[in-house]
C-alpha cells in the first residue's frame, strides 16, 4: 500500500479528533455535518420523554436499594442520553448485549422496568426471555458479552435476513482482553455490530487516566481496522445521529463500527460505593451541571418542539412508573430452591436429580416441622432454623 | 471393516456432522485448510468452504465468545482449542457463559456447541503441550465432558456431542489420535453419551479409567490375568454426566476398585470416583478404593514423561494393595508374578 493510500484508510477509521456535538450545553444548536442529519422530531421527543421517565426510574431504583428491596443497583444518571440515544438507533429485528449498567437501555428498549431489574433483585436470572425481546442477559463479567455481539452479528449476516448488534462496555471494560479480542474478530469476519463504548470516567473506583494511555478510547478501534467516532455522550442528538449512522453502515453490510460516548457516572458505582474516597465533590458539580435531560429539554424548547404541556405529561408518566416500580418490588422474591436444578442442562444428569431428590425430602422434613421447631433435638432444631434464617 | 486411526474417526465425524445439519461449523486455528495441528480437521475447508470450516483469529476467548453468539444466533459451533493449556485463555467464556446461559435465562437460551480438546501427555511435547485439564472443566456444573477412548467412541461420542443440545467439552487423548480401530456407522453400535462402558469384564477388581488411561488399564488387565487375578475395566466416557450405576454395579460384583487417571491426582476426576464409590459401595468393598494418577507436578518434559504415567506396573501394584487374603504380588515385573 503506497503512504498516501495508507494515509487514506487510517483517515477513513480515525474518530474525528473532539467529540461530535450537536447541542451546546445550554441547549443551542450547533453547526451539524453534512453527512449527519438531525433525527426526526418525533423521535426526539419520544426520546425526552424516555429519558425524563427513565431518570426517576433511575432515582426510585436507587432509593428500594436502601429498603433492602434490590440487592444493589448501579445507578445510569447523567448516561441517559447515550444509553437512550444508543437504543433507539436500533429496529425490534435488531440486539442489544447491554451491562449491569445499562437499565436506561433496557428501558429505552421497551423492556418492563420491573422485569428488567430481576437480576438486581438477587435473582439467578435475567428474568426477560433473550429471544423475544432481542436483548441478551445483563452481563456482568467485563466486556464477555463483546465477542457474544460478534458471533450474534456474524449469524445474523450467515442468514442474510438482516439485523444488527449492539454491543455496550463500559470505558474499564476496554481494557479487558474479550474487547480486544471482540473487536478485532468483528473487523476481520466483518460482523454487523456496534461497539458503543461508555466512558463514564471511572471504574469503580479507578479514573480514566489509569485505564488507557490511549488519545481517547475510540482510538482502540483503528488497530483492529474498526471505523471509530467519539461523540458528546450527554447529547442525545449527536449521540442517536452518530450511532445511527454507524447502525446503518452495518446493516448496508459495510462491517463494524466502534463509538466512544463521553459521559460521566452522576452517583457512585452502586449503592454500596463510597465515591467521596476517589473524587471530589466540585468535579461531580460540575458534571450535574452538563445534565443531559435539561440539555434536550432545553433544546427541544429552543426549537419550539417541546411545551409545558409534555413536560408535565411525561413528569406524571415518570411518577407511574416510579409508583408500579415500588408496589412491584414491596414483596419477598418467591423462589423455589428446587428450581435450581432445572436449568443446569436441557435434561437433568442422573447427580441433579438425585440432589433435586434430596432437597425435595430435606425441604418436606422442614415444613412438616410447621416452623414450631417441636423436636427436641438440638442438631435437627439448628437444621431447620437454618433453612428459615 | 477397514481400521482407522482415532484423528481419521475424529475427522469422519466432523465431516458427518457437517454434512447431516447446515447449521454445523468448525472453526478455531490453523483448522482451515492446513487441517489442524493435528489434522483432525483435514480437508473439511477443501469440502464444506470457508464458511463452514475457517480459521480464526488468535484468540482462545474470542472463539468461544463467538461461539456463544453463533449458538444465540441458531448455528452449532465446533470450534478446537489448539491444545489443552492454550485453552485457559477461555476459561472465563466457558465458566461464566458457556456452563451457565441456559440456567441464567431460565432455559430460553441452549448453548449447543462443542470445545474439542486435545489433552494429555505422552507425546513428547514440549511444556504447555501435555496438561489434563478434564477436571477444571468437569468441576464447572453445566458442562458437559467427554473423553474418548476407542476409536469407535471417539466417532460416535463426537457425533453425539454435535447433536446434544448442551454445551460438550470433548477432550481428545492425544496420545490415542494414532491408534486404530473399527468404527461402525450405524448409529447404536456404542451406548450412547453419559453412559460408561465395562470394557474388559473381571470378577476381581474393578478398575475405573478414562481417556488415555483406558489402553493401560486393559493391558494392565491381561497381565493381571496371567496371573489369575482379574481385572474388570470400567471406561468412563463421560465424566459429565457420571454414569455412577455401572461404576457402582462393577464394583458391588468385585468388591474392591482402583481409579486410574493421567491427570495429576489431587483435587482431580478420580478423586470423585473413589469418593462416590465409597459412598455408594461401603458395604461391598473389601479395601480402601486406591487412585493411581500422576503427581501433582506441572506435567514433566518429555526425558522424564515416563516416570510422571500411570503405567501397568503402577496399576498392578495397587492391585497388590487392596488386601487379598493370599496377598497376591503383582509389582515384580509387567509379566506379572503372583504367588
Ligand atoms: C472481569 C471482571 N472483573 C472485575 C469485575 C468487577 N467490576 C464490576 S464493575 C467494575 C468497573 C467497570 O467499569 P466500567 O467498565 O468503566 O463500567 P461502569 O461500571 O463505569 O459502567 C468492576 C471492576 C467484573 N465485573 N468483571
Ligand atoms: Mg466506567
Amino acid at each position: 500500500m503506497s503512504f498516501q493510500a495508507l494515509r487514506q484508510t487510517v483517515d477513513r477509521l480515525l474518530p474525528s479528533s473532539d467529540p461530535v456535538r450537536y447541542v451546546a450545553e445550554d441547549g443551542t444548536p450547533l453547526p451539524v455535518p453534512d453527512d449527519g442529519g438531525i433525527p426526526a422530531d418525533a423521535v426526539l421527543l419520544d426520546a425526552f420523554r424516555r429519558m425524563v421517565v427513565g431518570r426517576r426510574f433511575d432515582a426510585q431504583a436507587t432509593v428500594l436499594t436502601r429498603q433492602g428491596r434490590l440487592a444493589v443497583y448501579p445507578s445510569s444518571r447523567g448516561q441517559e442520553a447515550c444509553q437512550i440515544g444508543a437504543v433507539l438507533a436500533l429496529r425490534e429485528e435488531d440486539w442489544l448485549f447491554p451491562t449491569y449498567r445499562d437499565s436506561m437501555a433496557l428501558f429505552a428498549r421497551g423492556l418492563d422496568p420491573l422485569e428488567l431489574l430481576t437480576l438486581l433483585r438477587g435473582e439467578w436470572h435475567c428474568g426477560y426471555d433473550p429471544m423475544a425481546w432481542r436483548t441478551a442477559p445483563q452481563c456482568t463479567p467485563l466486556a464477555t458479552q463483546a465477542p457474544h455481539a460478534v458471533g450474534l452479528a456474524e449469524a445474523l449476516r450467515r442468514r442474510g435476513r438482516g439485523g444488527v448488534v449492539l454491543v455496550l462496555v463500559g470505558d474499564g471494560g476496554t481494557s479487558e482482553g474479550d474487547f480486544h479480542e471482540a473487536l478485532n474478530f468483528a473487523g476481520v469476519l466483518g460482523a454487523p455490530v456496534v461497539f458503543l463504548v461508555q466512558n463514564n470516567r471511572y471504574a469503580i473506583s479507578v479514573p480514566l487516566e489509569r485505564q488507557s494511555a490511549a488519545p481517547a478510547l475510540a482510538f482502540r478501534g483503528v488497530g483492529c481496522g474498526v471505523p471509530s467516532e467519539q461523540v458528546d455522550g450527554n447529547d442525545l442528538v449527536a449521540t442517536l445521529a452518530v450511532v445511527s449512522a454507524a447502525v446503518e453502515r452495518a446493516r448496508a453490510g459495510r462491517g463494524p463500527s466502534l463509538v466512544e460516548a463521553h459521559t460521566y457516572r452522576v452517583e457512585p458505582h452502586t449503592n454500596a460505593d463510597d465515591a467521596a474516597r476517589y473524587r471530589d465533590e466540585e468535579e461531580v458539580a460540575r458534571w450535574r451541571a452538563a445534565d443531559p435531560v435539561v440539555r434536550l429539554e432545553r433544546y427541544l424548547r429552543h426549537r419550539g418542539l417541546l411545551t409545558d404541556r409534555e413536560v408535565e405529561d411525561a413528569r406524571q408518566e415518570a411518577e407511574r412508573v416510579a409508583e408500579a416500580l415500588r408496589a412491584g418490588l414491596s414483596g419477598p422474591l418467591a423462589g423455589d430452591p428446587l428450581e435450581l436444578f432445572s436449568h443446569v442442562f436441557a435434561e437433568p444428569t442422573p447427580q441433579l436429580v438425585e440432589q433435586r431428590a434430596w432437597l425435595a425430602a430435606e425441604l418436606a422434613a422442614w415444613d412438616g416441622d410447621g416452623g414450631a421447631g417441636g423436636d427436641s433435638d438440638g442438631v435437627e432444631e439448628e437444621g431447620r432454623s437454618g433453612w428459615r434464617r | 471393516m477397514a481400521t482407522v486411526t482415532m484423528a481419521r474417526a475424529l475427522n469422519s465425524a466432523l465431516r458427518e456432522a457437517l454434512r447431516a445439519d447446515d447449521d454445523v461449523l468448525v472453526f478455531g486455528e490453523d483448522v482451515g485448510p492446513l487441517g489442524g495441528v493435528f489434522r483432525i480437521t483435514d480437508g473439511l475447508t477443501r469440502e464444506f468452504g470457508q464458511e463452514r470450516c475457517f480459521d480464526t483469529p488468535l484468540a482462545e476467548a474470542g472463539i468461544v465468545g463467538v461461539a456463544v453468539g453463533l449458538c444465540m444466533g441458531g448455528f452449532r459451533p465446533v470450534v478446537e482449542m489448539q491444545f489443552d493449556a492454550f485453552g485457559y485463555p477461555a476459561f472465563e467464556q466457558i465458566a461464566s457463559h458457556v456452563a451457565k446461559t441456559r440456567n441464567r435465562t431460565r432455559g430460553r437460551l441452549s448453548l449447543p456447541m462443542v470445545i474439542r480438546v486435545p489433552f494429555g501427555g505422552g507425546i513428547g511435547g514440549v511444556e504447555h503441550h501435555s496438561d489434563s485439564s478434564e477436571a477444571y472443566y468437569a468441576h464447572t456444573p453445566g458442562l458437559k465432558v467427554v473423553t474418548p477412548a476407542t476409536v469407535e467412541d471417539a466417532y460416535w461420542l463426537l457425533r453425539d456431542a454435535v447433536d446434544d443440545p448442551d454445551p460438550v467439552v470433548f477432550m481428545e487423548p492425544k496420545r490415542l489420535y494414532w491408534s486404530r480401530g473399527e468404527v461402525s456407522t450405524a448409529r447404536g453400535s456404542v451406548e450412547p453419551l453419559g453412559r460408561a462402558v465395562v470394557r474388559r469384564a473381571g470378577r476381581d477388581v474393578t478398575v475405573v479409567a478414562y481417556g488415555p488411561a483406558v489402553p493401560v488399564a486393559l493391558e494392565a488387565a491381561r497381565e493381571a490375568a496371567r496371573g489369575g487375578v482379574e481385572l474388570e475395566v470400567v471406561d468412563l466416557r463421560s465424566l459429565v454426566p457420571f454414569d455412577d450405576a455401572t461404576v457402582v454395579a462393577s464394583v458391588r460384583r468385585t468388591g474392591r476398585c482402583v481409579v486410574v487417571q493421567e491427570a495429576q491426582g489431587f483435587a482431580g476426576v478420580g478423586a470423585e470416583v473413589a469418593a462416590r464409590v465409597q459412598e455408594r459401595c461401603f458395604h461391598s468393598l473389601a479395601a480402601p478404593v486406591l487412585r493411581v494418577a500422576g503427581f501433582d507436578v506441572p506435567y514433566p518434559p518429555p526425558a522424564v514423561e515416563r516416570a510422571h504415567l500411570p503405567s501397568v506396573r503402577r496399576i498392578l501394584g495397587a492391585v497388590s494393595r487392596l488386601q487379598f487374603d493370599d496377598e497376591p504380588d503383582l509389582t515384580h515385573g509387567v509379566a506379572g508374578v503372583v504367588s
